[in-house]
């Protein structure tokens, strides 16, 4: 790692202003994929500001019809949330699937999607459950949040301090994880409320995170695997690396797609 | 430098560490307790596993720098003298290890096993909850009747009771 300065205060105020006082700062969340990211020398902020001080970043609550999340929530205590299970069952089981227990004690939902690895799990759901970003000084609709591979339009300075998931409607998660890093090597997020459906997908394109246009369609006009036939989106735009080939990843998508599909037509 | 407190295995600590360094490197090179293993270094092996406030964590995953004020416990910390722990004692009894490098981190996740689900773990929820523990010896089956074991001793239930079967396929 590179020398940093580390800091760790319990107000938000003074986490922004740490982060403000230097252009190189970064925010430390869980640190399950910053620190790793360090110890490669891959990143050298001159300062970090560990948020997980920060006691209103963190909970999970039920206001009206929105689940609200802080950003500092662990995988684990959306996993295990009694609120989360009830209302937004699809999103506790999701987390539940990160990576493996111990990450789990330790990653955040706010750290996960502010980083937007290509192969997360959260934004999907974000995606998917038309979920609003919330930062310290704006809300940002999910689709315009993610923005590219690693990218968000979080602007230097700015933290993620909750999400709000809408509830209504009904959604499913399918993942295909990579053997040995239980990273999506493809993730579908089904979401239906009426006619009005959503599939994300993530951990398949170069792109990262993004919403299957061509599914979404087919699916509006009849419900259920079959309309998933013959559709798989273009190989070529897909990842493609030593876990698998793009034309895999298209596949793979496909079939988680139509198992979510399966899935919720059956409950629904 | 800064300074950091902590407790470890009970015992309250006060060092003065580089901001850059590991928790792990905190507990093996600065504390000298070397049953923490560094394995992959890379989050996936879990031989690092120590207990933060009681949750398993990747010690090769956290800062030294956020431990601070934590109550630390590794698998020195575990045995209540010469009375090995539960977890440690299930290990032993099960032929859970082979080489043992492994051993510390698994112990350690069965140990956060019973504390998130119950003393009651069926074999398929604990190779389950085993998805960050490798180990590259035993295979796991003997791992998994020890963690099972291990957990109803800890609820100072009577392995075999009938309680759960241990090690049912």
């Amino acid at each position: 790692m590179f020398a940093f300065a580390y800091h760790r205060p319990s107000e938000l105020a003074d986490a922004l202003a740490a982060l403000a006082a230097s252009e190189e700062a970064k925010p430390l969340a869980g640190g399950q994929t910053l620190i790793p990211t360090l110890k490669q020398r891959l990143a050298s902020p001159s300062n970090l500001v560990d948020l997980s001080g920060v006691a209103a970043l963190k909970g999970i609550a039920l206001h009206g019809d929105v689940l609200v999340i802080g950003a500092m929530a662990r995988h684990v205590e959306v996993a295990t949330s009694p609120v989360a299970i009830a209302r937004l069952p699809a999103l506790a089981a999701l987390a539940g699937l990160i990576g493996d227990p111990a990450v789990r004690n330790r990653g955040t939902l706010g750290g996960s999607i502010a980083n937007n690895d290509p192969s997360a799990d959260y934004p999907a759901a974000c995606l998917a459950l038309k979920a609003t970003i919330v930062t310290d000084r704006r809300e940002l609709s999910a689709g315009d949040f993610f923005t590219g591979l690693f990218e968000t339009a979080l602007q230097p300075g700015e933290i993620v301090t909750a999400v709000r998931f809408p509830l209504g409607g009904e959604g499913t998660y399918e993942k295909y994880p990579n053997p040995a890093s239980r990273y999506a090597m493809a993730g579908v997020f089904v979401w239906r409320r009426g006619d009005e459906i959503r599939v994300a997908v993530t951990g398949a394109s170069q792109q990262g995170v993004f919403r299957w246009a061509e599914a979404e369609a087919a699916l509006a006009a009849e419900f259920g695997p079959a309309a998933l036939d013959g559709l798989k989106p273009d190989a070529d735009d897909m990842i493609a690396d030593i876990h698998g080939s793009g034309a895999y990843r298209a596949q793979l998508v496909a079939v988680m797609a139509r198992r979510a599909v399966a899935r919720l037509a059956v409950a629904g | 430098m800064r300074d950091v407190t902590l407790t470890i295995n009970g015992a309250p600590v006060r060092v003065a560490v580089d901001e850059r360094t590991l928790l792990v490197q905190l507990i093996r090179d600065d504390l000298r307790l070397t049953g923490t293993h560094v394995g992959c270094d890379t989050s996936q092996c879990g031989a690092c596993n120590v207990l933060v406030d009681g949750e398993a964590v990747k010690a090769c995953a956290v800062l030294a720098v956020q431990a601070e004020g934590a109550e630390i416990v590794t698998v020195e910390g575990l045995a209540a003298g010469e009375t090995l722990h539960p977890m440690q004692a299930a290990f032993r009894e099960h032929h859970g290890l082979q080489c043992g490098f492994c051993t510390p981190g698994m112990i350690v996740a069965g140990i956060d096993m019973v504390r998130r689900l119950g003393p009651e773990l069926d074999a398929a929820t604990v190779r389950a909850e085993l998805e960050g523990n490798l180990c590259r010896c035993t295979g796991y089956h003997n791992i998994v009747k020890a963690i099972q074991a291990g957990a109803l001793a800890m609820a100072g239930a009577v392995p075999g009771s009938g309680a759960v079967p241990v090690a049912a396929e």
